[in-house]
């Protein structure tokens, strides 16, 4: 059994036959495989969603936030200590809708974190309206006349937006995801996965027969460069798993803050230089 | 013949600068209270500004004094218009006001004495030297030693061209010769004799107070969105973070800052954002999540009058009711309002023990007015303040809300023990997993809110002034208290006590027996409706007998205050 199990009994939210189970699978797997990692310095960050409560059936820490808001604590939990191994997770609502404007700006301060979206597009917990992913056409309680806006492309985002590390998997290929989770955490600077899975619930269209069918693993393909790693991205047709962009080497967030550039102590270990405050305080006779 | 304005008898001097934004009026403030201060009098100043970049009209209040001087009035003893439109401030000038500038451009009913500094500023070399010109006129109607500006200037441009350093000397020259010719012609006479040693005191802001609380205590990560007027403590603070090591990230938005400050307290920083009470109103829903989960959190607010985006650049007391009431759900926070600079900065600093020994957020509710306020006060003493970690070291066995007999949990870090440390914005079981069961809701509804008792038992008294046993007690919080203070001097009623509150959430149970044999409650308030008035009603069934309230997007004046505690009568 795998050290991230809970020695506890959960009962987990999910519907049966949820995408969600294969994801955790990967997660478990890829975590256990990560030697380096030691358990109690792996730290989940999720928002509010079906996809956001992975972290309660993980033996890890974790800070279950706000819809919307996991990119942000991420960011400052990773910022405090940067010896920890921070993963935020969320849906495509969760991350791509509410959470839109901190996944724009934390691809851009290139946070050494790794981001794990579950896209099943469609609001699961919400009972069925339409994501940001959602194709058009789909026909929801609320999108009554069907999904008109043009869907919402992650991968190219992050990837125009400079993500130094961008990949797409799906849940039905557990090897392959659980194999680009554990790149995405030995990767050095923002890595994101989209990771497609089915809402057996309430997307009747996008299904596990819909996706075994529309997706295809990226064979031939240089995942260093920017501009083809864009046009996979944007190609019409079939959705291809596997690494999009990626780019090693980068500094990271935490590599250009001053307060780590002779010290890498987490902050909590610090004091406050007293004799310094009185210096400064006094700078103001 | 020029009019001669004898300010002898003044204990203090109020000088107001006005020109359009661009014009180097806060240059002007700058040298101007450094110098007198270096002098060895006391000076205030504070500016009243429009939002904008360049033009409009804005002006500076400086108060000299060799007594304490730390509070706005209206009063304008000497006027240095570097723009002649006077328009917003006709209804401060008076007979008395001694105005030196262009005669024949100045919209004014009174009397003006002529002198241009655009000409003596050309004549030494360029326009942008009037506000040195204004300088040395200043300094010299106050007897300050020119030698003083002179050093300043040399070592102020000292990387620069010779050619801007001596147009600068010149200018100071210039203005130094008007000044003298003032004084010699009788013109203007003042008496300003320096007290206090200048190194005893330190004049600073209130953007430079609270941004050293929040260094003194122990804050190391600050994630904030620019908005006037809490950009000042951000800026303040980016700027020491070198020096002090710690983070300073500009937020995409007011909802992330505040999560991010979650985030950092969560592992194990002191996190801190600075805003206004537009931008506090996004981080309403953190706020609530800083309640479920316990994390702590301290947040400034500088107010500015809303709603919305109101008016930018000034002040008011309007978002009380925002600070209490933010966030959906019951939780516990604490708000403090600084009344003056030694609050802010001690106030500020407690504000991170506070929040990490109650595991609640803590806000600290200044204004545009405070934030601009600049005074010499003496040097703080460190000693009170001290820096208390509140986090544990955690067990294999470690439950983020093991129940306890006060509500309080020992607060794990990640990566700090053997434990796991899981938080939730669900409602949780001890371990800070999900549950709905009803029984666990109810106990850690208790658990989180028992604190408030203990809160409410430790909350600052306000601090008494006047007429202990007065029977007509004046009420206020916050900014207001230097000009409550001089007012009810200067109204001199021997009934009036006066309750400043620096701690408005949550009130002691013990404020009861301060209002209680009040005749008459008079409540003084920057906002609107009396939002401080209406919590002690809620809180203790009293009602104010007297609403002095102001929403202009000014701060109180004295005279103003004067004016209203003269009238107000016992029965």
């Amino acid at each position: 059994m795998s050290k991230y199990e809970l020695p506890f009994d959960i009962d987990m939210a999910w519907c049966p036959g949820c995408g969600n189970f294969q994801i955790r699978k990967s997660i478990l797997s890829a975590l256990d495989e990560l030697g380096q990692v030691h358990q109690t310095d792996v730290v989940f960050v999720s928002g509010i969603g079906q996809a956001a409560k992975m972290p309660q059936y993980l033996n890890v820490n974790y800070f279950n936030g706000l819809h919307g808001r996991a990119l942000p604590v991420a960011l400052a939990v990773k910022a405090a200590n940067p010896s920890l191994t921070v993963i935020a997770e969320g849906g495509d609502g969760d991350m791509y809708g509410e959470g839109g404007n901190h996944f724009l700006h934390n691809i851009r301060r290139n946070i050494d974190i790794t981001h794990i979206v579950h896209n099943n597009m469609v609001y699961g917990l919400t009972k069925g309206q339409a994501s940001p992913t959602s194709q058009p056409g789909m026909k929801t309680g609320v999108q009554v006349n069907g999904v008109v806006n043009e869907p919402f492309n992650p991968l190219a985002v992050a990837i125009s937006l400079g993500a130094s590390f961008v990949a797409r998997a799906y849940s039905g290929e557990i090897e392959q995801t659980k194999d680009l989770i554990k790149m995405a955490v030995n990767h050095k600077g923002y890595a994101m996965i989209d990771v497609l899975h089915p809402c057996v619930s309430f997307n009747k269209v996008n299904t596990f027969k819909w996706y075994e069918e529309n997706t295809y693993k990226i064979e031939t393909h240089d995942e260093t460069n920017r501009s083809k790693a864009w046009e996979l991205a944007i190609k019409p047709g079939k959705l291809g798993l596997g690494v999009y962009y990626k780019n090693e080497g980068g500094k990271t967030f935490t590599d250009s803050l001053s307060c780590y550039q002779k010290d890498r102590s987490p902050l909590y270990k610090r004091k406050r230089n007293q004799k310094k405050l009185a210096e400064l305080i006094h700078s103001w006779i | 013949m020029n009019k001669r304005y004898d300010f002898s008898d003044h204990t203090d001097i109020a000088i107001v600068l006005s020109g359009e934004a661009g014009q180097g009026i806060k240059t002007l403030e700058y040298v101007l209270t450094r110098l007198l201060k270096k002098q060895g009098l006391n000076v205030f100043s504070c500016k009243e500004y429009m939002s904008r970049v360049r033009g409009g009209l804005n002006s500076i209040q400086i108060r000299i004094s060799p007594e304490k001087v730390d509070a706005w009035v209206d009063r304008i003893d000497i006027l240095i218009p570097l723009n002649p439109d006077l328009s917003r401030l006709e209804h401060r000038i008076s007979s008395k006001t001694m105005i030196i500038g262009e005669k024949e451009k100045i919209t004014t009913k009174q009397p003006v004495i002529e002198f241009s500094f655009q000409a003596a500023a050309e004549a030494a070399g360029g326009k942008k030297y009037a506000n040195t010109v204004a300088s040395g006129l200043i300094l010299s109607l106050l007897h300050v030693d020119p030698s003083l500006l002179d050093t300043y200037l040399s070592q102020k441009f000292v990387d620069k061209p010779q050619k801007i350093i001596d147009a600068n000397l010149e200018a100071a020259k210039l203005g130094v010769k008007k000044g003298r010719a003032l004084v010699e012609k009788g013109v203007v006479k003042i008496q300003m004799v320096p007290v206090s040693k200048s190194d005893e005191k330190i004049l600073v802001n209130g953007s430079q107070a609270v941004g050293m609380g929040a260094i003194a205590g122990g804050c190391d990560f600050v994630s904030s969105y620019p908005m006037s007027p809490g950009t000042g403590v951000l800026e303040f603070l980016a700027g020491q973070s070198n020096a002090f090591s710690f983070v300073v990230e500009q937020a995409e938005d007011e909802i992330a800052a505040l999560n991010m400050v979650l985030g950092a307290w969560y592992a194990g920083a002191r996190g801190f954002a600075t805003t206004s009470g537009g931008g506090f109103a996004l981080m309403g829903e953190a706020m609530s999540l800083a309640g479920i989960t316990e994390t702590p959190a301290v947040v400034h607010i500088a107010q500015r009058p809303g709603p919305a985006t109101g008016l930018p650049t000034r002040t008011e007391q309007g978002d009380l009711n925002l600070a209490l009431y933010s966030g959906h759900g019951d939780f516990v926070r604490a708000i403090f309002a600084p009344g003056n600079l030694d609050q802010a900065f001690y106030l500020t600093a407690n504000a991170f023990n506070l929040a990490d020994a109650y595991q609640i957020p803590v806000l600290i509710l200044t204004d545009q007015y405070l934030m601009d306020s600049a005074y010499t006060i003496p040097v703080w003493d460190l000693d009170p303040v001290s820096v208390k970690k509140g986090f544990v070291k955690t067990d294999s066995d470690y439950c983020r809300y093991r129940y306890t007999r006060n509500g309080l949990s020992p607060r794990g870090v990640p990566g700090y023990g053997k434990g796991l440390v899981c938080v939730d914005s669900d409602e949780h079981d001890e371990k800070g997993r999900i549950t709905e069961d009803w029984k666990t809701r109810e106990k850690m509804m208790k658990k989180r809110m028992k604190r408030l008792k203990v809160l409410e038992d430790k909350a600052l008294m306000p601090s008494v002034h006047g007429n202990p046993d007065g029977d007509i007690v004046v009420v206020a919080w916050g900014s207001p208290h230097n000009m409550v203070l001089s007012a009810l001097q200067n109204a001199g009623n021997p009934r009036m006590k006066y309750l400043h509150f620096s701690q408005v959430y949550p009130l002691n149970p013990r404020v009861r027996d301060t209002i209680e044999g009040a005749k008459k409650l008079v409540l003084v308030e920057n906002n609107y409706s009396g939002q401080f008035g209406d919590l002690l009603f809620k809180t203790f069934g009293r009602k104010m007998n007297e609403k002095i309230l102001l929403s202009n997007g000014f701060p109180f004046s004295t005279e103003f205050l004067t004016r209203k505690f003269k009238k107000i009568q016992g029965d």
